[in-house]
């Protein structure tokens, strides 16, 4: 190898370069060829994914929209930290409900981060969590799939019960905390009727604002998660 | 032959990476909370351990001394990072479950151990035998106190086997006990760490009462592939 470069000192080091970076090359191509392959299906397993959490909140007979295109973000306190993502349905050009992914801040570890669906006349059609780090048995009811508590919330709104009501039992409200775990159901009562807040407060703006139309898709999370690990 | 045989009793049980090597400890036990969870990772880390003892294995003698460790790292973590997009494209939900888990295969220095203890040494065919071995037992313990923290926490067996095989797979869900009140501490971390130990107490005592039972000297054991001392 090298020929040119019979005796020099540094002979060994030149070699041991180009067959690392000969090495990373190679390495660096497997993985991008690898990407190629799998980016477009990734992204339709990203895409099913939402809509299926969205299916899970709403009727897809509630709208005839592209519901994961017609989307905007928006920030406001009420709805936690950050980036917030709605989505809206239409049925024909009528608008039938947002989708929006608001954060509670106060979980037990960390924001949880919701889905929160809302009919056009501001009541809940269904709430799901997305992301969360409660603890596995005690804080995870909040998930569908361990226990229907969060079921409960379909069909209520601002009023409906009144503002009090909007609590954990232990705080005088109206809905259950879990057997050792107070906090989580707490943070995600708590942050639903300020949604439903938001909702109110905005409700015409949020349909009429432009969909963000999508320049690179490669890098668009679906939910903003600004609590990566 | 009887070579082949002894690499793979050496990875399967006498130098197993999880109870003899204690290896590769962080991703055992974090997501080896159900059965299913621990046969997600365990077949990851089996398709990267075979593909980097492979490598290894056919490009150590043109890899120089000097650099043979970051030239590991770097095949390592191309692969890693590859059956890392390939489950988030064919198996999306446990993807999902497994989440950091799955990147953090390239900290398992068990499969840097071997590139380093075995695949650098050897030809192709032991090579493979050893990852495949190595690979499988690391992937049986996984799903051996998956199982076990699954049945005495969740009280089921194989739940969400759908997310690793598809909805047809629904059968293998077995539950042992009907509204199971739950057993927390075993999903727990703890619960991880007590579950190893009594794991590893089990073979202690198993290869003990082998040993007495042949007093003769027992199948001498693994000729000491010298072991990497790198823990990540």
């Amino acid at each position: 190898m090298l020929p040119m470069l019979p005796m020099l000192p540094w002979r060994n080091m030149l070699i041991g370069a180009a067959l690392l970076g000969a090495f990373a090359v190679v390495g660096t191509g497997m993985v991008t060829l690898t990407h190629e392959l799998t980016e477009h299906r990734i992204e339709e397993n990203e895409r099913d994914a939402l809509l299926a959490n969205f299916h899970a909140v709403i009727s897809p007979e509630s709208h005839d929209n592209e519901l994961h295109t017609d989307r905007i973000e928006v920030r406001d306190e009420l709805l936690g930290k950050g980036v917030v993502d709605v989505y809206r349905a239409r049925l024909g050009d009528v608008p039938t409900a947002v989708l929006m992914t608001p954060s509670a801040p106060d979980g037990y570890s960390g924001a949880i981060r919701l889905l929160v669906a809302i009919n056009h006349d501001g009541t809940l059609s269904g709430v799901r969590v997305l992301k969360h780090r409660e603890t596995p048995g005690l804080g995870d009811k909040i998930e569908a799939q361990r226990s229907d508590w969060i079921l409960g919330f379909a069909g209520l709104s601002l009023g409906n019960p009144e503002t009090r009501g909007w609590a954990v039992k232990k705080d005088g409200g109206d809905f259950d905390q879990f057997t050792g775990a107070t906090i989580t159901p707490r943070a995600v009562v708590g942050a639903v009727p300020r949604a439903l807040l938001y909702y109110r407060q905005h409700r015409e703006a949020l349909f009429v604002t432009p969909a963000i139309v999508e320049v690179d898709e490669d890098d668009h999370e679906p939910w903003h998660g600004d609590d990566h690990e | 032959m009887s070579d082949y045989r002894q690499i793979t009793a050496d990875g399967l049980w006498h130098n197993n990476v999880a109870f003899v090597q204690i290896l590769g400890l962080c991703p055992l036990l974090a997501v080896t909370n159900t059965a299913i969870n621990g046969l997600g990772l365990g077949l990851a880390t089996i398709a990267v351990l075979l593909a980097s003892n492979l490598t290894v294995s056919l490009i150590r003698n043109w890899v120089r001394q000097e650099i043979r460790i970051p030239v590991f790292v770097l095949v390592i973590a191309s692969f890693v990072t590859a059956v890392e997009l390939a489950m988030n494209a064919y198996f999306h939900d446990l993807f999902n479950i497994l989440g950091i888990f799955i990147p953090l295969i390239v900290t398992n220095c068990a499969i840097l151990g071997r590139a380093e203890a075995f695949a650098s040494r050897n030809g192709l065919l032991p090579s493979l035998v050893d990852g495949l071995s190595m690979g499988v037992g690391f992937a049986l313990v996984l799903v051996v106190l998956g199982g076990l923290r699954e049945a005495v926490g969740f009280g089921t067996l194989f739940a969400q086997a759908e997310l690793m095989f598809g909805s047809a797979a629904d059968w293998l869900t077995i539950t042992l006990v009907d509204d199971y009140r739950g057993f927390l501490p075993a999903i727990l971390p703890p619960g991880a760490f007590i579950g190893l130990g009594l794991l590893i107490a089990l073979k202690n005592v198993v290869d003990e009462r082998r040993a007495k039972r042949a007093p003769k000297p027992a199948p001498v054991k693994a000729q000491p592939i010298e072991e990497s001392s790198a823990e990540a």
